[in-house]
């Protein structure tokens, strides 16, 4: 794709902003997409997890000597399955599941990069992301796992729905509810790596849980909910990007807490606004 | 209410009249050491409407569990649609109501989106819902009466109306046979009058077999071909009218059950 596009106006208007636009839209879409079904499983942190694992990942990338992201992809997909194994046979309970996970991952990524030759600038990318420096090939990766993850996604967001919705029901339903939380899993993990060059592993699991926290408030239907947090996750993209280079802040964290300002703002008008639909509400 | 030929067949066998749907026979089955069901014999045909009653604790829910499959016998056979229930493929053909379901839904849920669940189960996962799909889910919502409140988010509905979006659900399946577990539990006087029409619904429109557990089987006696007393074992098995020449009303509430139990001894 040829960069500066010429349309786009101030802050957007450089090629290294329309390529961390194009990454951050992608991401801005399919994290909260997938978050909509995390936090109807009660599994909010799992991308947190996850993130921490794909830590290890990159640590063990750069001992071998491969591509950090394919390291990364690797560790993240065994990890999550690894802790939706513990979960599904209640070896450990969802969250000691995730714990297990969470430190080992860490501490295997602190060990793995010290031995691949220390923190370095590199590094500090994956950590707390950095949009404006993703090139070509990264936002080919980007576009293409968002792909894979954003078609899954919607061809089976009715059956996934009622899997996270109501595990054991599905299971006497005779619904693949092992096969569909694998599934689910994987996507995780995938959309994780995939997002971890925008806002850094350390807040990936933010960007797929905020945005659904205001889109659940706003919405009244599981469907509304979905669409709601994409709009809200992308926006938060779009004006977390442009600040940054505004003000000079830095990408990953700004956006995230644009997406954390949402959910104050949409907390507030609707508390305001909650008497006000009771009484005005037909009594059901 | 929709008439017969206005009811979208569902794909697989078709049922005959009299065809067994579920048995168990001798089926014993134990928490640890404490002995649940012990020898129990059970048998529910197509177009059959069978309760099954007893104390707190007497092993109903247990039995629906091991009919479903969810919990392996210790000893004794089941037979689910004619096969083993671990071994059943078409379970979308079995609706099951569990007891108080509980969805605490992080997420708004509407009952539309909840009944459509049910549609998935007999339709096929991975198959996207067509017009007829809608067409049943929507007859589904109407036949408990709750088509008002499709788009309405589950956790604005009170306990009944819950509870009846729960059996629009197994509803939804075109089920050949339904296992209800005190679906009517603490359930308004609208609601139970709404769940007994769909439930008889299903058994004279489609031929479905019905087996309910419940306490209060006030509201549905008079439909009932057979009741089965269970306290561990099966005290008896057969038409409501036999119960009721022993003395037995089968209007009683749940802390009389005990007593006219040990009256059947």
């Amino acid at each position: 794709m040829p960069w500066p596009i010429d349309a786009l106006p101030y802050p957007f208007e450089l090629g290294f902003m329309q390529r961390a636009l194009v990454a951050g839209l992608t991401v801005g879409v399919f994290a909260p997409m997938i978050g909509t079904f995390v936090v109807q499983k009660r599994m909010s942190l799992i991308g947190d997890g996850i993130g921490h694992l794909a830590f290890a990942g990159i640590g063990a990338g750069l001992v071998a000597g491969v591509w950090p992201v394919w390291g990364a992809l690797a560790v993240a997909i065994a990890g999550a399955l690894g802790v939706e194994w513990l979960r599904a046979r209640r070896a450990a309970s969802g969250d000691l599941a995730l714990a297990l996970f969470f430190y080992s991952g860490i501490a295997a990524g602190v060990v793995l990069v010290g031995l691949g030759g220390g923190l370095d600038a590199g590094l500090l990318t994956y950590l707390f992301g950095q949009p404006l420096t993703v090139d070509g090939s990264e936002i080919a990766v980007i576009l293409g796992l968002g792909a894979v993850i954003v078609v899954t996604m919607l061809t089976l967001r009715r059956v996934l729905f009622a899997v996270v919705t109501d595990e054991e029901w599905s299971r006497v339903a005779g619904l693949p509810v092992g096969l569909l939380n694998t599934v689910l899993a994987v996507l995780i993990a995938v959309s994780v790596v995939a997002a971890m060059r925008i806002v850094g592993v350390l807040l990936i699991a933010a960007l797929m849980v905020l945005p659904v926290a205001s889109g659940q408030l706003l919405a009244r239907s599981f469907r509304s909910t979905l669409w709601w947090s994409v709009a809200i996750g992308v926006s938060s993209v779009v004006i977390g990007l442009a600040a940054s280079r505004v003000w000079g802040l830095a990408p990953g964290g700004t956006t995230v807490l644009i997406a954390a300002g949402f959910f104050a703002v949409v907390a507030v008008v609707k508390r305001g606004a909650a008497p006000r639909l009771r009484a005005e509400g037909p009594g059901l | 209410m929709a008439a017969p030929d206005e009811h979208v067949a569902a794909e697989g066998p078709t049922l005959t009249r009299g065809q067994v749907l579920a048995q168990a026979e001798g089926v014993s089955f134990s928490y640890g050491r404490t002995p649940v069901l012990e020898g129990v014999d059970l048998t529910v045909h197509s177009g059959e409407f069978v309760a099954l009653v007893g104390p707190n604790g007497s092993g109903k829910s247990t039995l629906l569990k091991v009919l479903l499959g969810s919990l392996e016998p210790v000893s004794g056979t089941v037979r689910l649609l004619g096969t083993r229930p671990a071994d059943l493929a078409e379970r979308g053909r079995v609706g099951y109501v569990p007891q108080r379901p509980v969805l605490d839904s992080e997420v708004p849920a509407t009952v539309e989106e909840i009944v459509a669940a049910g549609r998935l189960a007999r339709r096929g996962w991975w198959r996207p819902l067509r017009q007829q799909d809608r067409k049943v889910i929507r007859h589904a919502l109407e036949s408990v009466g709750l088509s008002e409140h499709a788009r309405t988010p589950l956790n604005e509905l009170s306990g009944g109306q819950q509870q009846r979006a729960f059996i629009a659900r197994a509803f939804a399946g075109e089920p050949d046979l339904l296992l209800l577990d005190e679906p009517i539990a603490g359930v308004d006087a609208e609601s139970q009058r709404r769940f007994r029409e769909s439930l008889i619904h299903s058994l004279r429109a489609h031929g479905a077999g019905v087996l309910l557990v419940s306490h209060e089987l006030s509201a549905v006696a008079a439909y009932l071909d057979r009741v089965v007393v269970l306290k561990r074992r099966v005290l008896f098995d057969g038409p409501p009218a036999e119960l009721a020449a022993s003395g037995v009303s089968l209007g009683v509430h749940e802390e009389d059950l005990p007593l006219w139990l040990e009256g059947l001894r």
